[in-house]
């Protein structure tokens, strides 16, 4: 492969990981809700969850290892582990390591997650909300395509799925009346 | 003879005293005696005490005294009258499973004596821990008492997932059961044999209350006729129309003072004598509306932890008030027994189970009651 | 094998009564409820495995026994 073809699989790769991300992320608060979107069987939310997450992680893989082997980009094994080490755009770049440790540590947990217990599960799987932020703010100011119209476009449109899972999660009449109520009637003892 | 006479547990209050028994003594004497927990459930004592012993790991005791029943008293008055007899029982299980831990887990004013007496027995290297209860109703459950003692909220957990954690093995015991330990201890299991039944021998705790004339705690042998029982707490104030054995997680029975007050006897009312609870209800009042008061003081009881019971109890709840205040709709009765299978066996613990049982012996106790209110009348006099 | 529920754990939204409705059913709450006994056949231990590993909250195992 040419070092220009290595430089579209990165860039390419990354975009996708981005926008199946936005999905995952997407689903997880939908999924949340006493309604499921499109009204979709809730196992389909699930396994679409859990299948996007699995291929956004591939395609995130396809995207570093990429731009590590191509021999113009600027990025080495170590900035790759270390964030915020490297020596091009140190900030944007390290953006990049920080999402994808932060997604390694959600997949880790999640694999071993019966091993580990819901609460330790569920804690770990909350990072999810601090991954996708990153993993977005890194597409938009590393790399040289931040003046283009088009990444500008699916950042806005990542952003907007997730606001509207987020709205469709906290509207009220998406929560059957007469489910759990979170009243625990109990005095601590201590 | 299973008879309300010479008291055991509330005789003379004793001083310390631990015979030097091994641990396979300690649960062959639990065995022998036929000694089952006083707490509720009646588990034999020795079966327990051998499978937490078996694991080999230090275990945590906890010696039970929340009594979250509203009408029962004994464990109470237990602690306040024979404290070195609990605590006796409490050191003589923690030798045969060699606890690592060991606590005493009562409402705060029940732990005032026992404070008083862990000083009487300063001298003896044994340190247990006193650990408040709540007062709510099932803060006495086994696994709300184990995450309580360790400074959680006293409610209880899914059995499966909490073994499986693999923690330290633990045994609650009620108190009254440590109690009857340490008199087996000191007398022997044929002594405790003498009194009691084949099958259910030694006496216990009943707090005797309702329409009685001096409501109180009696200590008689299982098998107890009703009507010994309700004599010693001066006998029922005026005519009754039913009795309620075992608490509010218990059962109606019929007011009959030949009635034997032990498993066997009140089976077939659905029935056991549970922690003891035993409730008298005059003639005058309705057992319908009695039942509806208790049924939506337990649907208040719920821990909100399980689907089922939180969703049901209440549902369980109006419709019974419903039925107890006239308030009649189609289909009324059957919704009531639909509840009470919808809610049976889908709880952590057995609360909803043991309401949906009340709320079943309700139904057939006083099902006169019932046709009449269907009718728009009442049968209480 | 049989199934069971963590009760304190169980959300009530009913994913896996939708991957095992041969022995599954929601009451009318969503909390779901054994249709007849718990007890896992044979031919679906394994669906029932993959509704043990979706179940959001870890709130569905199998337990040995029947
Ligand atoms: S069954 Fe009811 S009382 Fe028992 S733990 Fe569950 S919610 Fe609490
Ligand atoms: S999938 Fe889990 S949380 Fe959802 S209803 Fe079933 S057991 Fe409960």
């Amino acid at each position: 492969m040419t070092s220009d073809a290595l430089w579209f699989v990165g860039r390419g790769s990354g975009v996708i990981s981005l926008v199946l991300l936005t999905v995952v992320v997407a689903l997880g608060i939908g999924a949340r809700s006493g309604r499921t979107p499109f009204d979709l069987p809730r196992f389909a939310v699930n396994l679409l969850h859990r299948n996007a997450a699995l291929t956004a992680i591939v395609f995130l893989a396809a995207h570093i290892i990429s731009l590590l082997i191509d021999p113009l980009a600027p990025i080495t094994i170590f900035d790759a582990i270390f964030p915020f080490s490297s020596t091009y755009r140190p900030f944007w770049q390290g953006l990049g390591t920080l999402g994808m440790e932060l997604m390694a540590a959600i997949l880790l947990t999640t694999l071993f997650r019966h091993r580990l217990g819901a609460r330790g599960w569920r804690a770990v799987h909350w990072l999810a909300y601090l991954c996708w932020p990153v993993a977005l703010a890194h597409g938009l100011g590393t790399g040289s395509d931040n003046n283009t119209w088009w990444l500008w476009a699916i950042t806005m449109i990542c952003l907007a799925a997730v606001a509207a899972a987020v709205f469709w999660r906290v509207s009220p009449r998406f929560d059957p009346p007469r489910r759990r109520v979170a009243v625990r009637p109990f005095e601590e003892v201590r | 003879m299973t008879t309300v006479a010479e008291p055991r547990l509330l005789g003379e209050p004793v001083e310390a005293y631990v015979p030097k028994l091994d641990p396979k003594q300690v649960i062959d004497l639990a065995r022998q005696a036929g000694l089952t927990g006083r707490g509720g459930a009646g588990f034999p004592v020795g079966r327990k005490l051998a499978a937490v012993a078996a694991t080999g790991r230090p275990a945590m005791v906890i010696a039970n005294g929340a009594e979250g029943e509203p009408g029962s008293e004994k464990d109470r008055y237990l602690l306040t009258h024979q404290p070195h007899l609990v605590l006796d029982g409490l050191q003589l299980v923690a030798r045969a499973c060699h606890a690592s831990a060991l606590f005493l887990y009562a409402p705060p004013a029940a732990l005032e004596p026992v404070r008083r007496a862990l000083w009487d027995r300063r001298r003896e290297a044994v340190s247990v821990r006193l650990a408040p209860a709540p007062s709510t109703f099932v803060a006495g459950e086994a696994s709300a008492a184990a995450a309580a003692v360790v400074g959680g909220g006293a409610i209880p957990a899914d059995k499966m997932v909490r073994l499986a954690k693999r923690e330290m093995p633990t045994l609650v015991q009620n108190v009254e059961t440590l109690a009857h330990l340490a008199l087996v201890a000191r007398h022997g299991a044929e002594w405790f044999r003498t009194r009691g039944t084949q099958d259910e021998p030694g006496t216990f705790l009943a707090t005797v209350g309702g329409a009685v004339v001096n409501p109180q705690v009696v200590e008689a042998g299982y098998g107890v006729p009703l009507g010994e029982l309700l004599a010693a707490a001066g006998g029922p104030s005026g005519p009754l129309s039913a009795v309620l054995v075992g608490g509010y997680h218990g059962g109606w029975v019929p007011a009959d003072p030949e009635l034997p007050v032990s498993r066997a006897g009140l089976d077939s009312y659905g029935a056991t004598p549970g922690a003891g609870v035993v409730t008298a209800l005059p003639a005058s009042s309705c057992g319908l509306r009695e039942t509806a008061r208790i049924v939506e003081y337990l649907a208040g009881q719920v821990s909100g932890q399980c689907g089922p019971c939180l969703n049901g109890l209440p549902r369980m709840a109006s419709a019974l008030s419903d039925l107890a205040h006239h308030r009649i709709w189609l289909g009324m009765t059957s919704e009531v027994d639909r509840l009470r299978g919808l809610v049976t066996g889908r709880g952590a613990c057995h609360h909803p189970d043991a309401t949906a049982r009340l709320i079943g012996s309700a139904m057939r106790m006083f099902h006169e009651d019932v046709t009449a209110h269907l009718k728009g009348e009442c049968v209480a006099r | 094998m049989r199934l069971h529920i963590d009760r304190t754990a169980c959300d009530g939204r009913g994913l896996c009564a939708e991957l095992l409705p041969e022995l599954l059913e929601s009451d009318e709450w969503g909390f779901p409820m054994a249709r007849g006994s718990s007890g896992v056949p044979e031919e679906l231990t394994r669906a029932a495995r993959r509704a043990v590993d979706r179940c959001p909250k870890l709130a569905f195992h199998l337990a040995p026994g029947s």
